[in-house]
């Protein structure tokens, strides 16, 4: 840590009094626009039926800004803003670079499509508890991970994200919920203090909270423990991103909350902290990283062979989308694993890509429980005869999620397994290979066994309640703009591959972000 | 002061940690609550522990005079402290309506969202 001694710069001129540019508030919007609108609907308790549209609105609006902002990163770069007047590395600033910009994106368009599908399936009780007040905080303290350029702020949106999950995980009482909302909780609990606990070593370390700044010293300082530092932060968010062995917590609990619930943790929650250990494994400390990479590759193997051989072994479906939620991590830590640029590239890729079919597979396994009323793969059937659109637009999900061409998985999975071939690890190719090839089996089951199968297993003609128009729109819309989303991605794939691209040369290079905060550090 | 406070730490840690690998609930909870004032402490002491200096910088200089505590760890630790309280009494609710319903502070009896028994898949179409 640098003494009080050696300074020898007026380090007061670092309090600017010049005026944020209003088109850098841009980068702190997904963040400030949820935390106000969500304390704005908690007054709107007694008028449950605008709360839906008055997060909707506000999701919307994240969502343009998100575009705006993406498109920006893009072409010039990362988007820095500094809060409450104090330069880095003082003040706690905000750093939108391609790959947050991308993941800040593509959550913000999983939580718009989810308010949507919620407005008919949430009741008045769940509104009433704070169903979209606690959403509204999740998507703040996600973008406020995915945006922060403060490794201390990134602990604080850890744990806002974390209360907000714990209210929703909870909404709705029942038992079974009680029961996974305990394991949820601890793990989580555990997995935050542990990130706490490497943020005060790194304080105390390097005397600073800056990303940018932390990336400059860590790199000058090659003989810090920063071994011990990554061992602590690799603990704490392989267990965010439930990588074995650290993954019981999610398919103990992924299964109980409101489906909406469901779509939206499997979608964001894991990959935040795929994004954290991307940030400070790939950007902040590269060196003590790479001691990890033989760790990383058993964890990548043994997390996606456990995810699909879960998935292939469950019965309820919402049990074996969480199991796939798994197989996924695995696959993106087969990129993070192997640490090349194409790798880290692929991993990122899947991340955004998972994101988005993870969301769509539970909101349509809520259509399936509702149609057929039941999860249970024995006793669902005739969804085809039912609804062929719906049928259509579930067998897209199954071929994305199994990683074939022309849909959005195709291209992660070119990239992860050309990585690993090149790194010249065959065995981490054959598992993920193998693990995807189950996982397909496990999901492509269920598309059997729902739509393609009239009756159920006893062979009796399963009852189906067909949907009301009202409901269709409001269920398969959102489906549908997930589906469209992740065609558009596997047929015009550049824009996507590029950001991802971008992302990923960001953190092995990151002079870009940071000379973001250079323009105004003194 | 800091040896003693880091030995201190080290206790802490070890007791929580040995309450967090408990079945029942209650110790389980007062594991997470040791925890997390092990970290607080710990972050704390990291910031030096300096007695009655105040860190300020005199009129005319760059830094202050004296060895000073880092005031910025204290800041973190405050925010810390506010966290964990909540998070920690959103636990002590979520564990005693757990054990309402549950009847059962045991977690290996509390196989509700994964019974024992779970039904295989259909075996053939």
């Amino acid at each position: 840590m640098a003494g009080p001694s050696d300074v020898d710069v007026d380090l007061s001129v670092a309090y600017v009094d010049a005026t944020v540019p209003a088109a850098d508030y841009l980068v702190a919007l997904p963040v400030i626009a949820p935390l106000i609108m969500g304390a704005f609907l908690l007054m709107l308790r007694r008028q449950p039926h605008i709360q839906p549209m008055v997060a909707g609105i506000t999701l919307a609006a994240v969502f343009l800004g998100n575009i705006v902002l993406a498109l920006r990163v893009a072409e010039s770069g990362p988007v820095f803003m500094a809060m409450g007047r104090w330069l880095p590395p003082f003040g706690i600033s905000f750093n939108g670079d391609a790959l947050g910009v991308f993941m800040a994106l593509t959550s913000s368009l999983v939580a718009l499509v989810c308010v949507v599908y919620s407005a008919r399936s949430i009741d008045g009780d769940g509104r009433r508890y704070g169903f979209y007040p606690f959403l509204l905080l999740l998507t703040a303290g996600v973008s406020g991970a995915f945006l922060t350029a403060d490794i201390f702020n990134l602990y604080v949106w850890f744990e806002v994200l974390l209360i907000s999950s714990f209210g929703l995980i909870v909404l709705g009482n029942s038992h079974e919920q009680l029961d996974g909302a305990v394991k949820y909780a601890f793990l989580n609990l555990i997995a935050t203090t542990l990130f706490l606990i490497g943020v005060g070593y790194t304080y105390g370390l390097f005397g600073t909270l800056n990303m940018a700044d932390l990336t400059l010293r860590i790199a000058e300082s090659p003989d810090a423990p920063t071994g011990t530092l990554m061992m602590i932060f690799v603990f704490a968010f392989a267990m965010k991103a439930a990588a074995f062995p650290l993954n019981f917590w999610l398919p103990a609990s992924y299964h109980t909350p409101n489906i909406v619930t469901s779509a939206i943790f499997a979608a964001l929650l894991t990959k935040v902290g795929i994004y954290a250990l991307l940030r400070l494994g790939g950007m902040l400390f590269p060196a003590a990283f790479g001691t990890f990479q033989d760790v990383l590759l058993w964890v990548a193997i043994l997390t996606s062979l456990l995810g699909a051989a879960g998935a292939l072994a469950s019965s309820d479906i919402r049990k074996m989308l969480g199991f796939l939620v798994l197989s996924g991590i695995g696959a993106m830590f087969v990129g993070i694993a192997v640490a090349s640029p194409d790798g880290v590239h692929g991993a990122v890729l899947y991340a955004v890509h998972s994101i988005l079919v993870m969301a769509a597979l539970y909101l349509a396994a809520g259509v399936i429980g509702r149609m057929t009323g039941s999860f249970d793969l024995r006793s669902v059937g005739g969804l085809y005869r039912a609804s062929p659109f719906f049928a259509a637009m579930f067998l897209i999900l199954v071929f994305a999620i199994s990683g074939l061409p022309p849909f959005s998985g195709f291209w992660p999975k070119v990239l992860l397994v050309r990585a690993a071939m090149t790194a010249g690890e065959a065995w981490l190719t054959a598992a993920y290979l193998l693990s995807s090839f189950i996982a397909m089996i496990a999901i492509g089951r269920v598309w059997l066994f729902a739509f393609w199968r009239n009756g159920q297993q006893e062979g009796s003609e399963v009852a189906i309640q067909p949907l009301s128009l009202a409901d269709q729109r409001a269920f398969l819309t959102p489906i549908a703009v997930l589906v469209v989303v992740i065609v558009g991605i596997g047929i015009i794939a550049d824009p996507a591959v590029y950001m991802a691209g971008i992302a990923a040369a960001g953190l092995f290079d990151p002079s870009a972000y940071i000379t973001a905060i250079s323009p105004v550090a003194p | 002061m800091e040896t003693v406070l880091a030995v201190l730490i080290g206790i802490y840690f070890a007791a929580s940690i040995y309450l967090m690998l408990s079945r029942h609930i209650i110790r389980l909870l007062l594991g997470a609550a040791l925890l997390s004032n092990a970290v607080n402490l710990l972050i704390f002491t990291a910031g030096r522990l300096v007695h009655e200096v105040p860190p300020v910088v005199p009129y005319g200089l760059y830094a202050p005079e004296a060895i000073t505590a880092n005031p910025l760890p204290q800041a973190l630790v405050l925010t810390a402290i506010v966290i964990a309280f909540s998070i920690f009494a959103f636990l002590l609710v979520l564990a005693m309506r757990a054990y309402q319903v549950l009847g059962t502070d045991d977690t290996d009896h509390m196989r509700i969202a994964e019974p024992i028994e779970t039904p295989r898949p259909p075996q053939g179409y």
